[in-house]
Parts: C-alpha cells; sequence; structure tokens
C-alpha cells in the first residue's frame, strides 16, 4: 500500500506537470479531502441503522442460523475461521444484500463482519486470509441486477435495456468467480509479514 | 420476466428481512430495542475510524484524475484497444472504474447521452460499469473500518478481478451484440 500511496500522489503531480494542470491536482487534493468527509458522514446514519439491526439478529440466534446453513460452502472460502463465529453469517448477509443491489445495507453489515474476522486475526495491523477473501468477493461486485445502468439506458431511449442484464450478470460472476480463486493462490504464497518478511506492499 | 422478479425481489428484500429480524428478536425474546441501540452506537465510532483511510485513498484518486493521466493513458492505449474491437470512448470507464464509482457512472452517462442508445459503445460501457463495485473505496471503508493497514495481496486480487472482467464485458459484448 505505501508504494501504490507514493505511487498515486507522485504520478499525478508529475503527470498534472506535463498536461500543465498542476492547479487542478492541487485543488483536487482540498476536493478529496472535503468528499472523503462527506463520505464517512453520511455512512454514520445509516451504519448505526444496520449495526443496531444486526446486533439483535445476532442476539436472536439468526446469524449463527445463517451460518450453518451456508457452512458447506464458507467452510472451504473462510478454513481459518471457526464454523460458528457469527462473521459467517454476516458475510452471508453482506453478500446476499450486495446481490439484490441493497449497498446500503452492505457496507455496515460487510463492515460488521470485518470486525468479527478481526477478533481471530492475530496481527491486527495485517489482513487476514479470510479478510482478503471477503474483500475480494466484495470488490468483485457480485449483483443481480445492475438497477442504476438501467436507469441511465431507460432514460436515453434505449430499445431494450433488459438485454444487458444477461451479459452483465455473466460478467460479475466471472470476476466474482475469479476473485475468489485468486484470492485463494495468493494467500498460499503472500503471507503476513509476521511469518515471512516478502510480503512487503 | 426475470427483471420483474428481480424488481420484486430488490423491492421487498429489505422489508423482508427487517420483518424476520424484528419477529426472531421478539420470539427470542430478545430486548430489541435495548439491543438495537447499543448496536448502532457503534455507528459513529466506525464511520469516525474510516475517515483517515477514505481521505488518503479518495484525495490521492482526486489527485490521479485531475491530472489528465487517464486521458493520456487512454489516448495511448487507444491504437491497441481498438485492435481489440473496444471503442475509444470506454477506455476511461474502464480504467476509472475501480477508482471511483461516481466517476465511472458520470462518464457512463456521458457515453450514453452523447452517442445515444443504438451505440457499441453504450453497451459494451453499460455492461463495464454495471459489473463492477469500485474496489479501491471497498478496499479503504472496508479495512479502514478495522485498522488494518498492512493489505497484503487484497488490492492486487481486487484490480485482478477487474481486469477479468474487462477482458470478460469485451468477449461477452462481441460475442452477443
Amino acid at each position: 500500500m505505501n508504494y501504490i500511496f507514493y505511487f498515486l500522489i507522485v504520478i499525478s503531480i508529475i503527470a498534472g506537470a506535463i498536461n500543465g494542470r498542476v492547479q487542478d491536482v492541487v485543488n483536487a487534493i482540498l476536493q478529496g479531502a472535503e468528499l472523503s468527509v462527506k463520505v464517512a458522514f453520511s455512512l454514520i446514519g445509516i451504519m448505526a441503522f444496520w449495526l443496531g439491526m444486526m446486533k439483535i439478529a445476532e442476539k436472536c440466534g439468526l446469524i449463527t442460523l445463517i451460518a450453518k446453513i451456508i457452512k458447506p460452502i464458507t467452510k472451504r472460502l473462510f478454513n481459518e475461521i471457526p464454523e460458528n463465529s457469527p462473521a459467517i453469517g454476516d458475510i452471508a448477509m453482506s453478500i446476499t444484500a450486495n446481490a439484490f443491489g441493497l449497498s446500503n445495507a452492505a457496507t455496515p453489515i460487510g463492515i460488521k463482519a470485518m470486525e468479527e474476522l478481526q477478533k481471530h486475526n492475530k496481527d491486527k495491523k495485517s489482513a487476514s486470509n479470510a479478510m482478503c477473501m471477503l474483500l475480494a468477493m466484495n470488490t468483485a461486485g457480485f449483483q443481480l441486477m445492475p438497477a442504476t445502468v438501467i436507469a441511465i439506458l431507460i432514460s436515453i431511449g434505449y430499445k431494450n435495456p433488459t438485454v444487458i442484464i444477461a451479459p452483465t450478470l455473466l460478467v460479475t460472476t466471472i470476476a466474482f468467480i475469479s476473485a475468489i480463486i485468486l484470492a485463494k493462490i495468493f494467500q498460499k504464497y503472500w503471507k503476513p509479514q509476521f511469518e515471512n518478511n516478502g510480503g512487503e506492499k | 420476466m426475470f427483471q420483474k422478479i428481480m424488481n420484486i425481489a430488490s423491492l421487498w428484500m429489505l422489508p423482508a428481512i427487517l420483518i424476520l429480524i424484528l419477529t426472531m428478536g421478539l420470539i427470542k425474546k430478545v430486548p430489541i430495542y435495548e439491543v438495537f441501540t447499543e448496536g448502532a452506537k457503534e455507528g459513529f465510532k466506525v464511520s469516525v475510524n474510516i475517515i483517515p483511510y477514505l481521505v488518503a485513498i479518495i484525495v490521492s484518486i482526486s489527485m490521479f484524475r485531475a491530472s489528465g493521466i487517464i486521458e493520456s493513458t487512454g489516448n495511448i492505449l487507444s491504437p491497441l484497444l481498438t485492435h481489440f474491437n473496444i471503442p475509444v470512448d470506454v477506455i476511461p470507464v474502464m480504467i476509472v472504474r475501480s477508482l471511483s464509482g461516481s466517476a465511472a457512472l458520470g462518464i457512463f452517462s456521458d457515453i450514453a447521452h452523447n452517442l445515444g442508445p443504438n451505440n457499441y459503445a453504450t453497451t459494451l460501457a453499460a455492461i463495464m460499469v454495471g459489473s463492477s463495485e469500485t474496489t479501491f473505496y471497498i478496499l479503504a471503508v472496508y479495512f479502514g473500518a478495522v485498522g488494518i493497514s498492512k493489505i497484503r495481496y487484497a488490492l492486487l486480487v481486487g484490480l485482478l478481478a477487474d481486469f477479468i472482467g474487462i477482458i470478460a464485458a469485451v468477449g461477452i459484448c462481441n460475442w452477443i451484440f
């Protein structure tokens, strides 16, 4: 991450200089900083709501129930996490919410899952295999129907916007499965730093 | 038909989850109001915890976008990409979609309005935007919330999956449309 952070900022300044847009790049710092706080603050309410709901779900045993149902799949994907951990149920709910395009619910639930995974993590600063797997599944953005995109297509008078549903679903499925496979492959060779000094990033 | 079912499912999914959680809570004699407020307390803390990570990622990506490097990269890549039947207009979407969701949607909206409904580029861009999540944003929020700064291979996997998604989108779009 250190190199990526360095690369993004330094390359931007150099490229900005070449393109004669240094002023734009400098302005972007302020805009980006403002946007970050806006995003974080806009999350507070909905985050509180779903964390509250998830707490009830956990206390009444719903999360454990979901975890039991999907155990055959998660056993392979998250093999380091105890089978009855609430993390598994949280992960299932977060992926489901994503699949149905409920990103407002998916993010807080996903974060709840991350917190549960953090409890099983040995090095609190470094991502565990399970955390990387959850992140991979989320960044691939598995979604059954791209509602926003279809809305835009309808607004420009696209003849039959639903034709994009099947190909989009196919693409997102391919990305989703490859993310899982890639995460599985990388976790073998890219150990956490405290086990192996080679994993610098 | 599929779309109708999906619309209904998307609309009712959330209310159904809420009814399920609350009903099961009451049946199991969980003090739901008390437990809800106890859990909700975390909301503020988590959101504030994310801020440093969001600032790092969003500021550096804003700078990256403002520098014009995305356009220059697009210009350099365009001869190569047109070779694979990828329209020039779609190139910014391919680069931006891992960096910023709102920007990708904005660019797609521009393409859709400028090129109109009967254009191959519109369809391809729609599929690319519809099939992805913003890798950098997800990384900042999810790892930021629990204070993870050593991300190991997480970003690499996310970006590789995005790249595979782009290839799949181009291939499938070529094949169907």
